[in-house]
C-alpha cells in the first residue's frame, strides 16, 4: 500500500512538473487557477500543522508538541533556519517528556 | 573550455542552495522513517517524488494515522504549484524533447527561484541546472543519512520528532504567511482541520483544507500577480525545497 502511494505521488509529482513545462502557458493561465493553485500550499500546509501539533487519532490534544510548535514559532521569528527550526522544537518536546 | 565568469558565479550560487537544501533533507529521512516508513521507501520518496512539501507532506499524514493514498493526494495537490513554475520557465529554458522531460524531475523552488530572473536562456539554463542539480544530489544524500539515523534513534517520541513534524510544516508555511489573503486561508484550513479531527478519519482532514483553497480563491477578487514564483529573497536561510 506504501509503495503504490510513493509510486502514485512520483509518476503524478513529475507528471505535474511535466505539464507546466509542456502546456502552452494560455491553457492555464487563467486568474483563478493561479489564485487556487497559489493558496492551496497555504491551506494544506496549515491543516497539516493543526493536525500534526494538536491530533491524536479522532481526538484532539495539547501536550509537548504544542510546546515545540510555540518554541519554532520564536525561531522563526528570530529569523532561525530551517534545520534550526526543527530541532529547537523536537528538543522541546523531548526535553518535557524526560521532565513529565 | 571554462565558463564565462557569470556563469561560474551562478554556479556558485546553486551548489549553495543545495549545501543549505540538503541540511533539511536529514529532517525529512529523520521524520520519514519516524512516521513508519522503511529507510528504503523514504529514499524513494526523494528520488521519484523530489519535491520536499509533498514528501513532508504524504510522511506527515502516514504519521497521523492517514491511509497512504490519503498522503499521496495531499502531496500531489501541494504539487500542483510546480506546474505553474513550469509555465513561467518553459519560454525561458526553452527546451524540447529528451531535454524538457528531463528537466522536468528537478523543476522544483529552488531551481525556478535561481533561473526565473535571469535575462537571457543561457543564463537561466546554468542556473536551473545548477541549483536543480546540485539541490537533487544533496537532498537524496541527505534523505539517506537522517533515514539511517533516524532509524538508529528508536521511539522517535523520546527524541521529539513527532513534534519535529509540525515545525517542519510551519517553516515551510512561515514565508507565505506575509499576504493577508494567505493569512485568512491559514487561519480557516487550522479551524476546519481541527473541526474535522473528531468527526472523519485520518488524512480527510487535510484533504479538506483544499476546498478552503478553492472557496477563498473563488471569493477573492483579483489583485496582484498571484503567481508567487519564489524569487532568492524569499528563500528561508535554511532552504525551503517544495
Amino acid at each position: 500500500m506504501m509503495w503504490a502511494a510513493i509510486l502514485v505521488t512520483g509518476v503524478g509529482a513529475y507528471l505535474l512538473k511535466l505539464a507546466g513545462l509542456s502546456i502552452p502557458a494560455s491553457v492555464l493561465e487563467r486568474p483563478l487557477v493561479h489564485r487556487v493553485t497559489d493558496l492551496m500550499p497555504v491551506a494544506l500546509l496549515a491543516a497539516l500543522v493543526a493536525v500534526q501539533v494538536f491530533g491524536s487519532g479522532t481526538s484532539l490534544t495539547l501536550d509537548a508538541r504544542a510546546a515545540g510548535l510555540a518554541v519554532a514559532v520564536v525561531a522563526l521569528l528570530l529569523r532561525a533556519p530551517f534545520i534550526v527550526v526543527v530541532f529547537v522544537a523536537a528538543l522541546t518536546a523531548a526535553v518535557l517528556r524526560q521532565l513529565a | 573550455m571554462s565558463p564565462p565568469p557569470s556563469h561560474r558565479r551562478i554556479i556558485r550560487d546553486g551548489i549553495a542552495v543545495g549545501v543549505a537544501t540538503g541540511a533539511y533533507g536529514i529532517s525529512f529521512g529523520a521524520i520519514s522513517v519516524a512516521a513508519g516508513l522503511t529507510v528504503l521507501q523514504t529514499c524513494a520518496l526523494s528520488l521519484v517524488v523530489f519535491t520536499g512539501a509533498s514528501q513532508f507532506a504524504l510522511v506527515g499524514v502516514v504519521a497521523a494515522g492517514g491511509a497512504p493514498f490519503s498522503g499521496a493526494l495531499t502531496g500531489l495537490l501541494l504539487g500542483t504549484r510546480n506546474t505553474l513554475y513550469g509555465l513561467r520557465l518553459a519560454p525561458l529554458l526553452a527546451w524540447s524533447g529528451w531535454r524538457r522531460a528531463a528537466a522536468a524531475q528537478i523543476l522544483i523552488d529552488e531551481s525556478t527561484a535561481m533561473s526565473v530572473t535571469r535575462e537571457t536562456t543561457e543564463e537561466a539554463r546554468v542556473g536551473f541546472l545548477s541549483t536543480g542539480l546540485a539541490v537533487f544530489a544533496l537532498w537524496n544524500l541527505a534523505t539517506l543519512g537522517g533515514a539511517v539515523a533516524g532509524e538508529a534513534l528508536g521511539d522517535p517520541r523520546t527524541y521529539g520528532l513527532d513534534a519535529a513534524v509540525g515545525a517542519a510544516f510551519l517553516a515551510l508555511l512561515w514565508p507565505r504567511l506575509h499576504d493577508r489573503r494567505n493569512q485568512v486561508t491559514a487561519v480557516l484550513a487550522v479551524a476546519l482541520a481541527l473541526a474535522l479531527v473528531p468527526v472523519t478519519a485520518a488524512g480527510v482532514p487535510v484533504l479538506a483544507a483544499a476546498f478552503v483553497a478553492l472557496g477563498v480563491g473563488i471569493a477573492t477578487a483579483q489583485r496582484q500577480d498571484p503567481t508567487e514564483i519564489p524569487d532568492r529573497g524569499d528563500l528561508p536561510s535554511g532552504g525551503e525545497h517544495g
